[in-house]
Order: C-alpha cells, then sequence, then structure tokens
C-alpha cells in the first residue's frame, strides 16, 4: 500500500468511527442535560426589537414564536406543570410580529383560557390575546365567537358572552348560530343545550382535528353530566316513593321512570351508589365529566396529542 | 443588447455554473421539503404560512448571499486572474465590462429563483394538496425579489470596482440590512429636528428600501398587492441598479489598472 493510500485509509477510517462516536456523545449529553431543549427561557421579550432583528421577515419569526407556545405549552402540559409563565408572552410576540396569524389566537386561546390541567388557567390573558386578534381581524367572526366563549365556559360572564357572539354575528358571512348564542345567552346561559349548542359550532366550523375532536370529548362529557343530572332527580322521586335508596337501574325501570338501563357514551350502564348518587362505570374513559364520579375523584390528564 | 454586454454576460453566468453556485438549490430543497414535512408534526394550521413565509425568505437570503459573494469578486478576480487584460485588449469597452458582470449575475439570480420558486410551489401542493388563487401573490413576492437582487447586485458592483473583496462584502451586506430596516430610518428621520434630520432624511433616502419590496407577509396570508406599488417598486429598482451601475462604471472608467 503506498503512502497517499495508507493516508486515504486512515482518514476515511476516521471519519467512519467518529460519526457514531459523536451521535453516541450528543446522545449522552442529552441525557445529562434531559431539559436543556426546553428551558423557561425568553431572552427578547420585546416584539418591537425583534421586528427589527428580523430585517422585516416577521412572518417567519412569527411562524417561528408561535410554533415555540406549542412546544411550550405541549411541554409544560405533558410535565403535567402548573406553571405557563411563558405562554402569554410568547403568543403575544407572535401575534405582534404577524397581526393577521390567526392560528395563534384561535389556539393559543384553548391553550391560555381552560383551567388546569385542560389549559394554562389565565383566562384574563386569553381575551386580552382574543381582543387584540378583533382589533387586527375585524372581518374574522371565529375571534369574536373564540372571545364569547371565554367568556361563557371560563369567565361565567354572560353578557359580555352575548356581546361577543352578538358583534360576531355582525360580520359578513359569520355563521349564523352565532346570534342564536347571542340571544340564548340572555336566559338559557347555564343550561345544558346552550353548552351544547357551543361545543357543536366549534365542531362544525373548525376544520382541524384536535379541535375537532376537544369539542367530541365536552359534547360527550356534557351528554354524562345531563344524564347523571337527570338520574340522581329521578334517584330522589324513587327515594321519595318507595322509602329507600333504588340499588340498581332495574329499580327504576320496575318503577316506571325509566324505560331500559341508560348507558354512558362508552357503551357502560350507570350505577347507583348506596349514598343515592349516580357514577359512570370508568371515569378516566371520559374527559372533562363534572358528575358521575365518585368522592375526591382527579380527572386524568387529556392525552397529550390532543394538545399537541 | 450589445453582443459584447451578452458575451460578457453569458461568460458571467458559465462560470457561476461552472463554480457550483446552483449547489445551493440542494440545500433550499432540502430545508423546505424538511420544514414541509416536519412543521405540521410541530406546529398547528401553519403549514402553508410557513412553506412561503420560509421559502420566500430563503429564496432572498440565499439570492442576497449568493449575489454579494460573487459580485464583489466579479472584477478583483478578474483583476486578480489577468484575464481582465485579455477582455479589454478586445475591442470590449470598460463599461460593456461591467454592465455584461451585472447582467450575468442577475441572470444567473433569475435562473437560481426560477428553480426555488418551482420548490416553492411544490412544497405549498404538498402542504395544502391543491393551489388556491391567492397563491398568484407569491409570484408578485418572487417578482419583487428579483428587483432587490438587481439592487444588491449593482451595489455588490459598485463596491467591488474600488475596494477589496472583503470590504466590499461588508459595505454591501451593511446596506442590505440598513436597507431592510429602512422605513425604521425613514420613521427616525421625521423625529429628528434640525441639521441632524436634515442628514437622517439624506440617508435614509439614499440607502436602499428593501422594506417596500418585502411583502412576504402579505402574500403568505393571501392578500392583494397594489398594482401601483408593483410599477413604483419596478421603476425604484431600475432606477437605483442603474445609479450604482453607473457609479461603478465611473469608477471603474477612471481606475488605474497597472
Amino acid at each position: 500500500m503506498t503512502a497517499s493510500r495508507r493516508v486515504s485509509a486512515v482518514a476515511a477510517a476516521v471519519f467512519v468511527m467518529a460519526l457514531p462516536g459523536i451521535v453516541g456523545l450528543l446522545h449522552a449529553i442529552d441525557h445529562l442535560r434531559r431539559d436543556a431543549a426546553y428551558q423557561d427561557i425568553l431572552y427578547i421579550r420585546s416584539p418591537q426589537a425583534l421586528k427589527r432583528m428580523s430585517l422585516g421577515y416577521t412572518g417567519l419569526f412569527a411562524d417561528l414564536y408561535w410554533t415555540r407556545a406549542v412546544q411550550y405549552f405541549g411541554y409544560q402540559h405533558h410535565q403535567h406543570s402548573k406553571d405557563f409563565s411563558l405562554l402569554a408572552p410568547l403568543l403575544h410576540i407572535a401575534t405582534q410580529l404577524d397581526p393577521k396569524l390567526l392560528p395563534a389566537y384561535q389556539f393559543g386561546n384553548n391553550f391560555l383560557a381552560p383551567r388546569p390541567p385542560n389549559g394554562a388557567g389565565q383566562p384574563e390573558e386569553a381575551i386580552a390575546l382574543a381582543q387584540y386578534g378583533i382589533r387586527n381581524n375585524p372581518d374574522s367572526w371565529q375571534l369574536y365567537y373564540g372571545l364569547g366563549f371565554i367568556y361563557y365556559t371560563e369567565m361565567k360572564d354572560y353578557s359580555k358572552a352575548a356581546e361577543a357572539f352578538a358583534s360576531g354575528g355582525r360580520v359578513p358571512g359569520a355563521h349564523p348560530f352565532l346570534r342564536i348564542l347571542a340571544a340564548r345567552m340572555a336566559q338559557h346561559a347555564g343550561e345544558f343545550e346552550t353548552a351544547r349548542m357551543l361545543w357543536t359550532t366549534t365542531y362544525q366550523t373548525s376544520q382541524d382535528q384536535t379541535i375537532q375532536l376537544n369539542a367530541v370529548d365536552h359534547l360527550r362529557a356534557l351528554r354524562v353530566d345531563e344524564d347523571v343530572t337527570q338520574l340522581e332527580k329521578l334517584v330522589s322521586i324513587y327515594r321519595e316513593h318507595v322509602g329507600r335508596t333504588p340499588g340498581n337501574m332495574t329499580d327504576l325501570a320496575r318503577a316506571g321512570l325509566i324505560g331500559s338501563s341508560p348507558v354512558d357514551p362508552t357503551g357502560q350502564p350507570y350505577k347507583i351508589t348506596s349514598d343515592g348518587r349516580v357514577e359512570v362505570h370508568d371515569p378516566d374513559s371520559i374527559l372533562y365529566i363534572t358528575k358521575g364520579t365518585p368522592p375526591n375523584y382527579q380527572p386524568p390528564q387529556p392525552k397529550a396529542d390532543k394538545q399537541k | 443588447m450589445n453582443s459584447r454586454i451578452a458575451h460578457v454576460a453569458f461568460n458571467t453566468f458559465r462560470e457561476a455554473v461552472r463554480d457550483r453556485v446552483l449547489y445551493n438549490l440542494i440545500a433550499f430543497a432540502l430545508l423546505l421539503s424538511g420544514a414541509a414535512i416536519l412543521v405540521g408534526q410541530i406546529s398547528i394550521n401553519i403549514e402553508r404560512l410557513v412553506v412561503v413565509n420560509l421559502g420566500l425568505t430563503a429564496v432572498t437570503l440565499f439570492g442576497v448571499v449568493i449575489a454579494i459573494f460573487i459580485g464583489i469578486g466579479l472584477v478583483s478576480k478578474e483583476i486578480e486572474k489577468r484575464t481582465l487584460y485579455t477582455i479589454l485588449s478586445r475591442p470590449v469597452r470598460r463599461w460593456e465590462f461591467v454592465v455584461g458582470k451585472f447582467f450575468g449575475l442577475t441572470g444567473t439570480l433569475v435562473v437560481n429563483t426560477f428553480f426555488m420558486a418551482i420548490g416553492v410551489f411544490l412544497a405549498l401542493l404538498y402542504v395544502a394538496h391543491r393551489f388556491e388563487r391567492a397563491d398568484l401573490g407569491i409570484l408578485t413576492a418572487l417578482y419583487f425579489i428579483v428587483l432587490q437582487f438587481l439592487i444588491v447586485c449593482s451595489l455588490a458592483l459598485l463596491f467591488s470596482s474600488f475596494s477589496s473583496p472583503m470590504l466590499a462584502a461588508v459595505f454591501s451586506f451593511a446596506l442590505f440590512v440598513i436597507g431592510s430596516l429602512s422605513e425604521d430610518l425613514r420613521g427616525f428621520a421625521g423625529v429628528v429636528k434640525g441639521i441632524g434630520g436634515w442628514i437622517a432624511t439624506a440617508v435614509a433616502y439614499l440607502v436602499p428600501n428593501f422594506s417596500a419590496l418585502n411583502v412576504i407577509n402579505q402574500v403568505a396570508h393571501g392578500e392583494a398587492v397594489a398594482t401601483r406599488l408593483i410599477v413604483y417598486n419596478t421603476l425604484y429598482a431600475l432606477l437605483y441598479s442603474a445609479m450604482a451601475i453607473s457609479g461603478a462604471v465611473l469608477i471603474f472608467q477612471r481606475r488605474n489598472l497597472k
């Protein structure tokens, strides 16, 4: 073998061996600094400074910050963390860089507003974000809908919810349900039917599968809440008439209070406890339910992929 | 076009291709296809926006880097290799050499942008599954990017006509950065009073206005670009690059090449 070939062979060997070595070392470093990629640091908080640093390519920077907000929320959520302190600033920067970035308002509100474990529990920040979005995109009825939704679900401020739905209903091309929702807020705000309308509208008007799945989960939960409320009323009636708590659904059927044994959205029959409460068979299988669970029940975390 | 200018331009293009300038298309294709595939998994509902924003920003930045790093060497390399003397000893005038180099470089960038544009549209088709009428706006943004290249190429040639390649690169890149912030600069000039205000205003109008030539965000959201802006930007870019090329010709005419 000539000297030149020897050098080539050694160089090739070093090259080939170095590559897995580098990969292995990086893997070890990542293991050592497990959370380094998701450090809770926002070095630049000023959208104005970022605008200048982006040299006018603000759209790309906004996309990056929106993606960062999604990743941050997903990571904190996955870690069961209750600290979402960077979420609002990240969304603020993304929308200031690109005020027309509609997904940041629509999904950002869903991240910010709901109470943990489903969201960051910052409805005031979500309202501020929605209002900023409306100021910059007055023709987008979805943003009014989002604002009304936060007022309805998180703040229980039905008059402001009605106002937001009514304003959205006046936008050309708005979903006709907005006017109906605005009208219902006055008299039927706290009713199951109103909540069902809201989630059905969310399901029908969204193109995104994540939002649609979330709406389906809420509709299932609403059905359970409504069923349990109704069944517990029937249990009380039974108790008044018979003088004891019914042992199971068959007792209610025999008393002529129900036709057949009712089932929850998973197909499992409801059960009656000894103290007369109605419970679902497996509360972990139905997200967002507020009724039909055992005392001191802790709901599971929604699946990470549903929240991204 | 005068045939001598055409010859210089064609040879400049050929040299750029021989220097593997178009290899940047591979990097661009990898970047865009990677983004198109990954963005749906790491973000929400911005697939189209990312393809347009990232694609057009990459077209601009790749092009500007090529324009600067080839533009600054167009004259100095010919002097270094002593090929300039051969060219000028033929019936090629100095101004024809400069103008030919300018057309050769802009031609290279137009070809490069054409292939990148195909990449952007293919990536868009991949993420959106169909084209919309609003996507036509991307063509306007690409046209404005080419106008930016005209200005950057002319500036790189101007600086390379009197300074070293390194200084010419620094000057050209600095002007690109300042020009990208020119609207802010004019805003600052508006609030400064007295002589400082006059100087700031003069500087603000002298630097190239790249801000007006950047409509990427606008077209990413499917917003139309005003026809009047297209006309004004075209005239502005042509005038600005003509001015810079004239400056390069004036300096090169007087330059002692011995």
